[in-house]
């Protein structure tokens, strides 16, 4: 980390420094959000072609795997902030995290329920346990311990540290709970399952499925915007109507 | 050291006057069993087939009945105050907490699983190996439970937000603890899956203790 960054990470410590740069940047953000899901939206159901083997079913693709991709990047950025909150004790971070949690729920959840979707017309079933899927469920399971452990303890510095460790215990069992599902899922698929795989895709549907990628990725940073906002807005409610009670 | 065996000691006693200790978890072990036939009917091979899932099921929500109270009651009582001012590794007295609380669960579970496996009907030659890989996997459950139990130390009613902590992360544990079974039960070699046990167990050795003192030392602010 160069000093100028770390620089202005610390200043951003500053609860009201990063409200008044959420402010100006909230806004550009949306439009742009909006402008690349039109494009990608644009792209996926007009632009990109049937598939010949899936049909029109294929443009379930262009929301469901951005979604999976949002699921672990948001569970990595949350990891980052974990080691903010632990390590340096940065107050923001602690804020990120938990405003992270339920949207990386959220985006795993539409990753199972396009899945599911999908798996219907295409494996004649709603849910197959195929490695994927129950890594992805899995996911969803640490996504929800995390939100339950953070509303669960009440005061709130101790809540950041607890989820903080638990998000970091997580991060470490992730691939050692995707590497088992995957080595019993060889030991139970059927072989008859039919399953694309990523590198086949053509070029015609990788264009729109980028763009639906970053429309994505905007559209979290836009939602963890706000929702920090809020979070340190919230906050300083609370302590004001502490210093009120206390007061009087 | 000595502190170590200290509260390990104390772990073992209170166990032993309190709710009649191992044997207590292992009734429990004993009623999952019992229920079986009963939710699946009397189908003798099915209950065969099943019975590796079933005892590595009953293995885990065993383990995780007391857990919740693993740190609440020296909490409530001080103790975790004096772990903390003692000033030995706060790591060290958290893993013979764990050491005994597999002790009380874990060991008389593996001890009595190829009984419990005769009456689930199990392969013969598979009891033995069932048996040997719960001995292997369950210390991998304490120690994923502990950190759980850290992280919910504060809480009042923190048995059910611990199961859904610590569930997922005992998953590969499980998929392998049963594949060592399943795969003596149909004769095929059962190595791999016990040394990949084998593996999460010494993986969850190396760093729940460390996150579970972490953890504490955090809620005791």
């Amino acid at each position: 980390m160069t000093d100028q960054t770390s620089g202005s990470l610390l200043r951003l410590a500053n609860p009201a420094v990063f409200n008044r740069l959420a402010d100006r940047v909230i806004g550009p953000f949306a439009v742009l959000t909006l402008l690349l899901f039109a494009w990608g939206l644009y792209g996926a159901f007009f632009v990109a072609p049937p598939d010949y083997q899936q049909g029109e079913t294929i443009r379930i693709m262009f929301i469901h795997v951005p979604a999976a991709w949002m699921a672990m990047f948001v569970y990595a950025g949350m990891s980052a902030s974990a080691l903010g909150t632990l390590i340096w004790r940065h107050p923001m971070a602690d804020v990120a995290l938990k405003c992270a949690a339920p949207l990386g729920a959220g985006f795993t959840l539409l990753c199972l329920v396009t899945g599911s979707l999908w798996g219907k017309p295409m494996w004649g079933t709603w849910w197959e346990w195929d490695a994927r899927m129950t890594s992805v469920l899995v996911m969803f399971l640490i996504y929800i311990g995390v939100i339950a452990l953070q509303q669960a303890i009440e005061e709130p510095n101790r809540a950041a540290r607890a989820v903080a460790i638990l998000t970091l215990v997580g991060a470490v069992n992730l691939p050692i709970i995707k590497f088992s599902v995957d080595w019993w899922s060889t030991l139970h698929q059927p072989a008859s399952v039919f399953r694309i795989d990523g590198p086949t895709i053509h070029g015609s549907m990788l264009g729109p499925l980028f763009i639906m990628g970053i429309a994505f990725l905007m559209l979290y940073i836009t939602l963890l915007m706000l929702a920090m906002r809020a979070e340190v807005m919230n906050r300083r409610a609370e302590r004001l109507e502490l210093l009120a009670a206390e007061a009087e | 050291m000595s502190a170590f065996s200290a509260v390990l000691k104390r772990d073992l006693r209170l166990a032993r006057r309190a709710g009649a200790g191992a044997s207590l978890g292992l009734m429990f072990f004993l009623v999952l069993i019992a229920i079986v036939p009963f939710a699946i009917g009397a189908d003798q091979r099915l209950i065969s087939r099943l019975a590796p899932a079933l005892l590595w099921i009953a293995a885990l929500l065993a383990t995780l009945l007391g857990l919740d109270r693993l740190f609440q009651s020296d909490e409530e009582d001080g103790a975790l105050d004096q772990f903390l001012l003692s000033g030995a590794s706060l790591t060290l007295l958290v893993l013979a907490k764990a050491l005994a609380h597999w002790l009380v669960t874990g060991l008389p579970l593996s001890l009595a699983a190829p009984v419990l496996g005769l009456m689930l009907a199990i392969e013969p030659q598979a009891m033995l190996p069932l048996a040997l890989s719960l001995l292997v996997g369950t210390p991998a459950l304490t120690l994923i439970g502990l950190v759980g139990a850290a992280l919910t130390v504060s809480l009042n009613r923190g048995g059910l937000l611990l199961s859904l902590l610590v569930v997922p992360t005992a998953i590969p544990t499980l998929i392998f603890g049963v594949a060592v079974a399943k795969a003596a039960a149909e004769g095929r070699d059962f190595a791999m899956p016990l040394t990949v046990l084998c593996g999460t167990t010494l993986f969850a050795l190396a760093i729940s203790p460390i996150a579970a003192a972490l953890a504490l030392r955090q809620a005791r602010g």
